[in-house]
């Protein structure tokens, strides 16, 4: 879950790392007055989750609080990759000398934290590695000893630096370091970390994430800042069917139906567990057919979530059909998935024959299953039919049979 | 022979009273797996199917031999539960829990390395060497494990457990069989990836190719590239990539936690390119994987 | 309304406040409650859940509770 540039900079301060004098406006006015409170010039910029915001125009700066109330104007205004700024965040600005990065990530192969630092900030960091090598130092540190200042300096240090910037660097350093570990954080970076004329630092931007299973262990935190439960910070927000989604998850505890995501096809999809609605998907896709939705079923849910998320997606707009389909399955059984399904199309007002293009559910309680569905005249596909040929089956019924 | 469990490993299922634990104990004891014992704090004296129920895994390594221990408690509790397994000298600790946050399984995997355990997981549904045993969750009830998994030649490993089942259902279907499948996780930092499980299947008389089912997100299969490359080894592998229409989705989450597309390399295209370039076959349907193999232990 | 299925209870055993009070304990999907002077009352909204588990026929004198399946009759 990524933060908004100043919920992330709260943190920071919490952790003691140098920032410039700023607030969080939410209307022109308020940007005005912040512009005053700060006195000089001002930065404004637009809180939004997407990258490339300077390009964009939804980084300005602003002479005088009138300035600022009229830029912040506009900033609201500008949605940047299809999202509306939350707010602007009003920033003192400063007379930078030099840009450094520093960031904090796991290294999945290592399975151990690594900070990275480099003496070339303010661009992106994947590019500096490849092009410019030998500015980017990395450490990889223990998670179960203590991290200490020496293992910053030793990062610093390895890129040639010394005096001040080294003895400057290592603390802030070790502070991004802890916020990482105290937060967990998947991804901890402050860029550009700057040295000012006057050979003090800052952080003058950072993109800081936290790992969405951790949530719930900061749920204090998260309040503070006024993250709401419902807000999954993904690559775009959620729509009002995959909230409705949502909601049908949280009906009761037993297993998952939701997780849903939508597209603009026509063909309903209920399909799991996890690794099997991707492989279902690619293969409803591969042969021709349209998905008007992705989900994941698992773990056994109700019969009545997976009525009602039937219900959901027959509601949607454009889907005439759906097709139910998962991977053998060993936990989640065959026959409450059939009666949950038909029970969700019939509430709906349909006739189940007509509406579900295909059911292939094998594993448990599979005969029980065939037994309801062969009532209800819908065509069942056992282990015999492969996963590719169910989705094929499912996208040649869409044309009716 | 096979891989990592056979018929005379045994092990013990820490939350063994959990809900999903209790199914678990059953399908395993009825699937002929040795399970002797169980933990849950302040449940010591009862049982379990028959299997007895401990407050620390101590009580029972104290009286036995424990070659392996099943994970599966809550989230919140399943750091505690791995690093006392490891620190009671079991050597292979299978986390089944997920959600467990990053930062706790790093330091998980540290104390493991340090004390020379293997961790599988966390987030899968173990494994599995038909005939001999299972650990875990994996096929399910007995019944069902008999059904989609046949002793054989072929070893599996699997982002998913689910996928796990349906594709050594194909394979077993296909008269192949299976040597030992194993359910590695869907995590973003995993005990035990594709690359530092080849060796083991590499040492088994019995397995004669490998299947792997891979997603996007990660860098665990450019690691089994890079793996290949440097090393020839005797088994063909076969791999099967899901969610291919990730790639047009990028940072949007979809099936498991490590499967989310950050980066140019960890792209499904990119993958298959890495696959291919190592040597790997990749199918693309899981009813096709049985010929291919076929097809590569002939040449 | 339950679609699939039904459960029927023997007035001999719903009027009992000890067999009621166990049907509550064993059914794993909530199909059984009691009403305020402790007989039992059957939760229509949660039949459709029942996982066929038996554990209420155990829990009764033989052929006192009884489970059908809708969709096996003609
Ligand atoms: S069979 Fe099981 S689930 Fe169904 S009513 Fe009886 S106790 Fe409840």
């Amino acid at each position: 879950m990524r933060f908004y540039e100043h919920e992330a900079k709260t943190l920071l301060g919490r952790q003691g790392l140098p920032l410039p004098k700023s607030g969080n406006a939410k209307t022109p006015e308020e940007a005005e007055q912040i512009a005053g409170q700060i006195a000089g010039t001002v930065v404004l910029k637009s809180q939004v989750l997407s990258g490339g915001r300077m390009k964009a125009g939804g980084i300005r700066f602003a002479g005088s609080p009138q300035e600022a109330r009229r830029e912040a104007g506009a900033i609201l205004a500008l949605a940047i990759n299809g999202q509306r700024p939350r707010s602007v965040l009003v920033e003192a600005k400063a007379p930078v000398r030099k840009e450094f990065y520093a960031g904090v990530i796991y290294d999945a192969l290592a399975k151990r934290p690594v900070l990275i630092f480099s003496d070339m900030g303010g661009i992106d960091i994947e590019q500096v590695a490849e092009q410019h090598p030998e500015h980017v130092a990395r450490a990889h540190f223990s998670v179960l000893e203590p991290f200490s200042d020496y293992q910053a300096k030793n990062v610093v240090a390895s890129l040639g630096i010394t005096g001040n910037q080294l003895s400057r660097l290592t603390p802030i350093l070790t502070r991004l370091v802890r916020l990482f570990l105290q937060y967990n954080l998947t991804l901890a970076e402050i860029n550009p970390l700057c040295e000012l004329e006057d050979g003090n630092f800052l952080c003058l931007d950072c993109h800081l994430d936290m790992e969405e299973e951790a949530r719930d262990r900061h749920t204090r935190l998260l309040q503070e800042l006024g993250v709401g439960r419902e807000e999954t910070r993904q690559a775009r927000p959620p729509t009002p069917f995959e909230i409705r989604g949502a909601q049908v998850d949280a009906l009761d505890n037993k297993g998952v139906a939701g997780h849903v995501i939508e597209f603009d096809g026509d063909l309903g999809l209920i399909i799991g567990a996890g690794g099997g609605s991707l492989t279902l998907l690619d293969a409803v896709r591969k042969h021709g057919g349209r998905p008007a939705n992705y989900c994941e079923i698992g773990g056994n849910p109700s019969v009545r979530k997976a009525c009602e998320l039937t219900k959901l997606i027959l509601s949607k707009p454009g889907v005439e059909k759906i097709a139910v389909m998962m991977n053998v399955v060993s936990n989640t059984r065959v026959d409450i998935m059939a009666r949950g399904v038909i029970k969700g199309v019939i509430e709906a007002g349909y006739q189940p024959k007509d509406k579900i293009t295909f059911f292939r559910i094998p594993g448990s309680w599979e005969d029980e299953g065939a037994r309801i569905l062969r009532k209800y005249g819908v065509e069942y596909g056992d282990r015999s039919v492969s996963m590719d040929e169910a989705a094929r089956r499912a996208v040649v019924n869409m044309r009716g049979r | 022979m096979s891989v990592l469990i056979d018929g005379s490993t045994t092990f013990i299922i820490q939350g063994i009273t959990g809900r999903e634990a209790v199914n678990m104990t059953r399908e395993c004891k009825d699937y002929g797996a040795k399970v002797v014992g169980g933990v849950t704090p302040g449940r010591k004296g009862r049982d379990v199917y028959g299997v007895p129920v401990y407050d620390t895994v101590r009580q029972i390594t104290d009286q036995m031999r424990v070659d392996g221990a099943v994970v599966s408690v809550p989230p919140g509790f399943a750091k505690d539960a791995a690093l006392e397994a490891i620190d009671a000298g079991i050597k292979l600790v299978v986390i089944v829990t997920e959600r467990i946050p990053r930062g706790e399984v790093a330091e998980i995997l540290e104390f493991a390395k340090l004390r020379g355990s293997r961790v599988i997981g966390p987030n899968c549904l173990g494994l599995i060497s038909p005939g001999k045993s299972k650990m875990g969750g994996i096929g399910g009830t007995a019944e069902g494990t008999r059904k989609a998994f046949v002793a054989g030649s072929i070893g599996v490993m699997s982002r998913s457990g689910g996928m796990t089942t349906e594709i050594c259902n194909t394979l077993s279907a296909a008269g192949l069989g299976i040597s030992t499948a194993v359910s590695i996780g869907g995590d973003p930092i995993i005990g035990s990836t594709y690359a530092e499980l080849m060796p083991l299947f590499e040492a088994d008389s019995q397995t004669k190719a490998i299947v792997v089912y891979s997603e996007p997100g990660g860098p665990y299969e450019a690691q089994l590239a890079a793996y290949l490359t440097h090393r020839k080894s005797r088994l063909p592998v076969v791999a099967f990539m899901a969610g291919r229409f990730m790639d047009e989705m990028p940072g949007m989450r979809f099936g498991h936690a490590g499967t989310i597309v950050e980066g140019r390399a960890d792209t499904s295209t990119e993958k298959i390119r890495l696959m291919q370039q190592a040597g790997i076959t990749v199918a693309e349907s899981i009813e096709s994987i049985p010929s291919l193999i076929q097809e590569r232990l002939s040449r | 309304m339950p679609m699939f299925i039904r459960v029927e209870v023997d007035p001999s055993v719903a009027r009992r406040a000890d067999l009621a009070k166990k049907l509550v304990e064993v059914c794993p999907v909530d199909i059984f409650a009691q009403n305020a002077d402790q007989s039992l009352r059957i939760v229509e909204d949660n039949l459709d859940e029942c996982v066929l588990c038996d554990l209420c026929i155990q829990a009764c004198p033989a052929g006192t509770v009884k489970i059908t399946k809708l969709y096996e009759q003609a």
